[in-house]
Formats: C-alpha cells, structure tokens, sequence
C-alpha cells in the first residue's frame, strides 16, 4: 500500500515539477504527425533529459527487503529463525524435492528442447516426434494439451502458434478494432507516463544487442497498452491497487477520480524488457499487443507488485535464498560475509523474468516453462541453479562488486542444463 | 638466427590491431617489406604491384600472400556480373539442368545477381530494359569505389544522361575504369524486420579455385539502416534510408555504438524461424549457401590460382520479401575496422581462424602443401564446399544435385555445430 503510495507521489511531483499534466489533448496537427510517424516513433528525439523513471528494481528490492509480517510470530516457523537473507517474511515455499515434483517434466530421463536438439544429438532422438506432437497439438487447437506440451519446450517454428493457443489469443476482427482504438487513444491524447515509456526504451531495448531492432514496435505496444482499462481486472486478483489521480481541484472527491494512468500500471526502468522477446515471435503490432497483455495480466504483473502469491516476487525471492542457503551453505555464508546478499544481484534478473540478461533463444525456452507450468518459480530456480554454476569462482571473490562481475555476462548460459542439473543431478 | 628461426616472418601494409594482435600471439616476427617475409597481409593495391608483369615478383615456397592475383574477376562488380552471365551461358550451352529457365526466360537456379548492365558500355541495353518497367529504381555504384562511396539511385532516365552522351559522342568505348558505373535493378521489397531493412555480411575464406575449396564463416552479421525503409521517391536521396554499409550508416544521427546496428545472423535464424517456419528458412539459408559458391564457380576457371595465395572475402546479399537472396557484390577487404566492442571480437576470431587454416600449425608455410586442414583447426568456419570431395563421390553428382540431392560435401558439411546434414538443394 504505501509502496504504491510513494509511486504515485514520484510521479506526481515529476509532473509538478516539469509542469507536464499527467494528460493533455493533442491538437490536431499534432495528432497528424503522430500517426504519419507511428511506425517510426524511434526516430523521434524528444528531450527526455529531464525525465527519470519512476523507480528501478533495486528501490523497489529496499521496500521488500522491509517488510515484515505483524501477524508473525516467531516461535511458529523454526526453520525461519535461521534464514538470513535479505526477506524477512515467513511465506511457504517448496524444496527441492517438491519442486522436482512440480516440474518432473524436467527430469533426466525426458527429451528437452534446449538439451535435446543440441548439434549433436540426432534429431530421430527426440527433436523430430516432439515436433509432431507439436503440430498436432496445434492442428486440434488444444490448449490445455498446448501447455502440458511445452514444458518439454517449443520447436522455433511453432512456439508463437502454441504460445497464442495456450494463452488463448486468436486475433479475431473484435480484437483488432479494439487495438485500432488503442491506437486512436494514443494518437488523440497525450500522457506524462509516455515519456516515461519513450525513456525507458531508449535507456534498455534500443542499446540491447537482440531487441534494437524492435524498437517501434515496442512505443506501438507499450503507448497504447498504458491506454488499456481492461487491464485493470487483473487488480482484482492481485494484491495490488492501481494508482489513482483526481481532476485538477477535486482532490480527494472520488466521483473525480481516475485511474492513472488508465491501465492502472506505472512502468519502472526495464518495463519495456517484456514485451522485447515477444518481437522475436509476432510480427503483427495487434497480435502482440494482446500477447503480451495476456503475458502480463497473469504472469508480469506478480514480479512487480507485493503480494503472498507463490508466484509473486516475494515468495521468488525467498524460494531463490533458501535454496542457495540450503543446498549452497558455504557459497552463501561466503557472499553474505563480503557483503554480497546473493539476492542483490538475483533480484534484477528475476524481476524482468531475465529479459535482457539470457540469449534470447535461452529465453523462450525458460518462458515455455512459465507457460507450461503456469508458474514463475521455474525464475528463482534458475537464478539459484546459476549461482550455482558459478559457485566456484563466487567462492573466490571478495566484494560485491567482483560478485557482480563474475554473474554480469548470462549471455552464453545454456537454460536447460543449469535447471536440471541443480533440481535433479544435485546431491541434496 | 637461434630462436628467430622457424618463426613466421610476416609484414603488413594494413595498420589494424585485430591482425597485429594475431600475429603477435602466435610469436611471428614482424619484418619489413624489403626482407625476408614468410606472410603478407597485403592491401589489394599492394596485391597489384606485387603480381604486376613489370615487377616480375617471384614468391618462393615459403611465402603466403593473402589475396589472388586477379581477384578483381570477383570483386569488381562488374566483372563479377560479366564473370557470371559468363558461366550461365556456357552451363546452358552444355544443357547442365543447372541452366534450366522458367516460362519467362529467367534462370531458375542462377538467378541471384539482379539485373546490371555496365555504363557506358551497355547503355542502350539498359535502356531497352528501363522502358519495360518504367517505374522502377535503379542503383548507380562505381566500378572501383568502397564503403558505399559514389553510389546513388536513379528513377529516371534523364539522371544519368551523362553515361548516354559519352557513350554515343566517344569513338572509344571503353573509359578508364575508375569512371566505369554499373547500374543495376534495386531491390525495392527487401525483407524488413521492425520495418527495417538490412542487408547480410557473410564472410568467405577461399584456399583454393581449382579443386574449388571454401569455408563459410558462421558467425556473419546482419547490417541495419538506422532509418526506417521507405521505398517512396522523396527519399531516394536519403542515403541513411538505402545503404546499409556501416561506413555510411555511421554518421546517421541515430547510429548506436554498443550494438552498431548489428544483428548476428543466428539472430536473423531464431526470428525468421519463428515467425515464418523451419522449411522457409532452411531453404533461405541453403540458397544463400549455394548462391555463394555458384559466384565462386563461375571465376574459378579465369582466376590465376596462384599457390601462394589464399582469400577472406566480404560477401554482401539482401534478401527480399519473398526470401530470396541476392548478392550484391563480393569485397576483397572486408573492414578490420570495429565499430563496437562485439564488432572487435567478432574480427579479431576471424582472423585467428583464418590463419589456423591458411598457415597450419602458425609455422613457416609450404605454399606446396595439400591445403586440406584438419577438421579441429576450423574455428568458426564450416566447410562450404570441397570440390575433392564432392567428386570423389562420384562424378555424376553436380549434375544430379538439382533434383534434391547434395552437391555440397555430404557430412563435410555442418550447420550450427557438426551436426552433418544432406543439403537439399531443390
């Protein structure tokens, strides 16, 4: 609550402070230059110096690291007494063998893409029956079939298919019109949180070696989802509470409150890294818009809001310290000696579901399993396995900042491996 | 003498780091030009005067160069396209099912250079051509020029008037060649990806023409325009727009210096994959591969394959809309110059294995031997085609290879990482 509160307050003082309302009218001539431009919004140059996002992961780690539970008492949860990572909040999360329950798909004995395709396993192996099936899936339209399938992980040629089926888009002409009148919202009106989007782009996707490609198709994503009331139902089933403005005069008086901005969600620095990957699989701008909405009204939303949700960031963020305390004690004790809490440096890439951190063909394999298993453990699993991984060269470091360094370059990790081996090759 | 011996000796007239470093690494010595040198790494003006009939330059055993005496047969564009029209013409003549034409008269299968005429020489031809489709572009590029210098696009006839006059007022109808321009067909609908266009550099190492041996690079790239594409005529002379040559696209206003509006062709694989299928992609990839060493083919036989001489080429394609490649021209000094930190790597691992397979083992070189490296020293190079070994199995085989069998080296041939595929070239 008071965290949402803050966000709120950053923003409104950006907004007193430049003297930019949160919205205003476009005139016209204006309107019309927009939408000449808006297939090429990159090309635009507007001064952004004086803007700065609202907040960035590492604040918003500060406000979890200090939270606590009133209700909790201490002698309830032994086991916790021990915990000495940075959350400090008693919630339930699995082991390790209840997490190989969970995804025993991932085990030794499965075929897997991103394992089982490698060069030199021959395709008659697994790879080429894992694409029939595939394309059966997708010729019945299953989706419930979709999504026990894609843990094992989709083939190139047909993940955005399988994608769409599980998460039911399908792009019929109502779902067009209604992105087209996203479009006209975003032509018409002009917002504050726009150039907090603009911003973002520029600062992550337009400098990453995979999405710069892709940078107008994210200001024609992301401007008109900002736009996007029907987001707002996804507040009824998350802890959250969108933030709310009042009409100039009438603080206070809630027949004269709106939602702010519309979609209720305020972008934070490294927001536009969701929707970046999805390029990579749609390239029409009304399908991957609903896409990505789909994407994160049940899964993004939960890495940057608080909540007691197994999925949600602070349950990730304890499951990821009390795996490595667990099955890493020393590596920890080690990290947490030099003033390196493992979790600083995790936090990032969990919160952006390793957007922008993983080779982008990494990546779609580790979002198959969050489809697969509607579930964002599979992030701080990751995140302990690559600890892991490195736990040699961790061990010999002294400071946070050589720890940074020794897991600042993800790009040439190999996803599968790592998760299978931590959950199923790991003596625990 | 003592330790000195039996290290390379080598020389350059190319001041880039990623070749000194590599050199250095391997404990050659650097010697000058005038001495004793086991390997020179030679601009191709210097490759001019070294193999020029005045000088008489005699290269011994023991001496590597890294360009072929007459490499221009490739890399000049438009000895490249005469070189090639060359080759269809004497396929067809044969009745090589290579040379088969479709119901318009265009080559089926060796269809990759667009249309190009030179000027002055060709003018009326090129004329006659213009008026079938009066609305299309043109592109203008210079015979001898680089980097995108010179060039220019044309939708008219009466903006290159001045190659029409010359042509009818001159008795002589050959120019000097450094005011020679080609004109050729520009490629409107190429394949944008984020709405923009892009064009592919491959990268080529050729160790001999005959038998032909060659390795492709795995590891090319894919060059962005920074502004977006757009094929209205207001922007024919917005050069940001049209050429994707880094040296260009460099001083646009939105040029990036992490990334360099670089994409890795694996990259380029994931997303076409992804959003147009396996089979399309696969048979995008294999034309590519297969347009490349039809280029090679056809100057084989008028290339001086010189012993001592090895190549690294800078091969250059567009795709278009429909996945077609086309290659564009083929460089003979592809930049050692890094744009970006990724850029240099990516050179720096070039060269290196370039050198693991021209001078094997890093040792003083015999210009006689076999040029058949083993498999462990190719680095990031695949074998693109074995000539030796495609007839050693069996001398029918090029001939067959249209109708769905592998010309190329079966099991040489690895995509991605060893894995051995039958190239199923149509």
């Amino acid at each position: 609550g008071s965290w949402e509160k803050r966000i709120l307050k950053s923003l409104n003082s950006m907004c007193t402070e430049l003297g930019i309302p949160l919205a205003r009218k476009r005139p016209v001539s204006e309107q019309k230059e927009l939408l000449n431009k808006w297939n090429e919004m990159g090309t635009d140059e507007p001064d952004l110096s004086l803007f700065r996002p609202v907040y960035a992961p590492k604040d918003f780690l500060e406000v979890l690291m200090n939270l606590r539970n009133p209700n909790y008492e201490n002698g309830e949860q032994p086991s916790f007494r021990n915990h000495l990572g940075l959350i400090q909040v008693p919630l339930k999360v699995k082991d390790i063998p209840e997490l190989k329950e969970d995804f025993s798909e991932l085990g030794l004995n499965i075929g897997q893409l991103g394992i089982d395709d490698s060069a030199q396993v021959p395709p008659e192996f697994f790879e080429n029956e894992h694409v029939r099936v595939g394309q059966k899936v997708l010729a019945e339209q299953d989706s419930a079939a979709a999504q026990q399938y894609v843990r094992q992980g989709c083939p190139t040629a047909l993940r955005a298919d399988l994608w769409a089926l599980i998460l039911n888009i399908s792009n019929q002409p109502e779902d067009i019109l209604y992105y087209e009148q996203l479009k006209t919202n975003v032509i018409q009106h002009d917002l504050l949180v726009d150039s907090l989007i603009y911003k973002d782009v520029k600062l992550t996707a337009s400098n990453d070696d995979y999405y710069f490609v892709f940078e107008d198709y994210l200001y024609q994503v992301l401007l008109c989802f900002s736009r996007d009331t029907s987001v707002l139902e996804h507040f009824t089933y998350s802890s959250a509470t969108p933030p709310k403005s009042y009409i100039r005069g009438k603080l206070g008086m809630e027949e004269y409150a709106v939602f702010y901005p519309p979609n209720g969600v305020i972008p934070f620095h490294g927001f536009s890294m969701y929707v970046a990957p999805l390029c990579f699989l749609y390239h029409e701008p009304s399908k991957l818009y609903q896409i990505f909405r789909e994407m994160y009204v049940r899964f993004f939303f939960r890495l940057h809001s608080i909540s007691s949700h197994p999925s949600g960031i602070v349950s990730l963020c304890l499951l990821f310290e009390t795996l490595l305390q667990t099955h890493l004690p020393q590596l920890f004790y080690h990290l947490r000696e030099i003033g390196a809490q493992p979790l600083r440096i995790s936090f990032k890439w969990m919160v952006r579901a390793f957007s922008g951190y993983l080779a982008t063909d990494q990546l779609l394999l580790l979002w198959d399993r969050i489809l697969g298993y509607n579930s964002l453990e599979i992030l701080a699993v990751l995140a302990a396995a690559v600890f892991a991984f490195r736990a040699v060269n961790l061990m010999e470091v002294t400071s946070l900042a050589a720890a940074e360094a020794v897991l600042a370059d993800l790009s040439t990790l190999k996803v599968m491996p790592l998760l299978q081996i931590f959950l199923f090759a790991t003596v625990t | 003498f003592g330790i000195m011996a039996g290290k390379v000796k080598w020389v350059t007239d190319i001041e880039k780091s990623v070749l000194i470093n590599n050199f250095e690494k391997r404990g050659w010595i650097q010697v000058a030009e005038n001495e004793d040198w086991n390997f020179y790494w030679m601009s191709v003006q210097t490759i001019r005067n070294v193999f020029s009939v005045e000088t008489g330059y005699r290269l011994s055993d023991d001496q590597i160069v890294n360009h072929f005496p007459n490499h221009y047969e490739l890399t000049r564009k438009d000895l490249m396209v005469k070189n090639i029209k060359r080759y269809r013409k004497e396929l067809e003549k044969e009745g090589s099912p290579l040379a088969e034409k479709d119901e318009n008269g265009k080559y089926i299968y060796l269809d990759f250079v667009p249309v190009t005429f030179m000027l002055p020489a060709d003018y009326n031809l090129f004329v006659e051509e213009f008026r079938k489709n009066p609305s299309s572009t043109w592109i203008m590029k210079p015979c001898g020029k680089a980097q995108g210098k010179g060039i220019f696009l044309i939708n008219k006839l009466s903006q290159i008037k001045k190659w029409s006059r010359d042509s009818k007022t001159s008795s002589f109808v050959s120019q000097s060649s450094k005011e020679a321009y080609v004109i050729s067909l520009y490629i409107n609908n190429p394949l944008l990806i984020g709405g923009k266009k892009f064009d592919l550099r491959l990268y080529v190492l050729v160790s001999t023409y005959r038998p032909l041996r060659c390795y492709m690079y795995k590891l090319g790239f894919c060059r962005f325009c920074t502004v977006k594409y757009t094929p209205s005529t207001s922007e024919l002379d917005n050069m940001f727009v049209h050429l994707t040559n880094v040296a260009i696209q460099k001083h646009g206003d939105d040029y990036n210096h992490i990334h360099g509006g670089k994409w890795t062709v694996s990259n380029l694989r994931l997303y076409l994959e992804s959003t147009r299928g396996k089979e399309v992609t696969n048979k995008l990839f294999d034309e590519i591969h297969w347009i490349i060493v039809q280029s090679l083919k056809a100057v084989a036989p008028v290339m001086n394959n010189d012993k001592h001489c090895f190549e690294c080429y800078g091969y250059d394609i567009i795709i278009d809309d429909k996945l077609k490649p086309w290659l564009i021209e083929v460089n003979a000094s592809p930049s050692l110059t890094s744009s970006t930190a990724n850029d240099r790597i990516l050179k720096y691992n070039l060269i290196n294995d370039t050198l693991n397979i021209a001078v094997p083992n890093g040792e003083i070189p015999d210009c006689k031997w076999n040029k058949s490296p083993p498999k462990e020293v190719l680095g990031n190079y695949e074998v693109l085609y074995d000539e030796e070994m495609a007839q050693s199995d069996g001398p029918d085989r090029d001939l067959r290879g249209r109708s769905g069998q592998s010309t190329g080296v079966k099991g040489n041939r690895a995509r991605d990482s060893g894995k051995p595929v039958l190239t199923t070239w149509k």
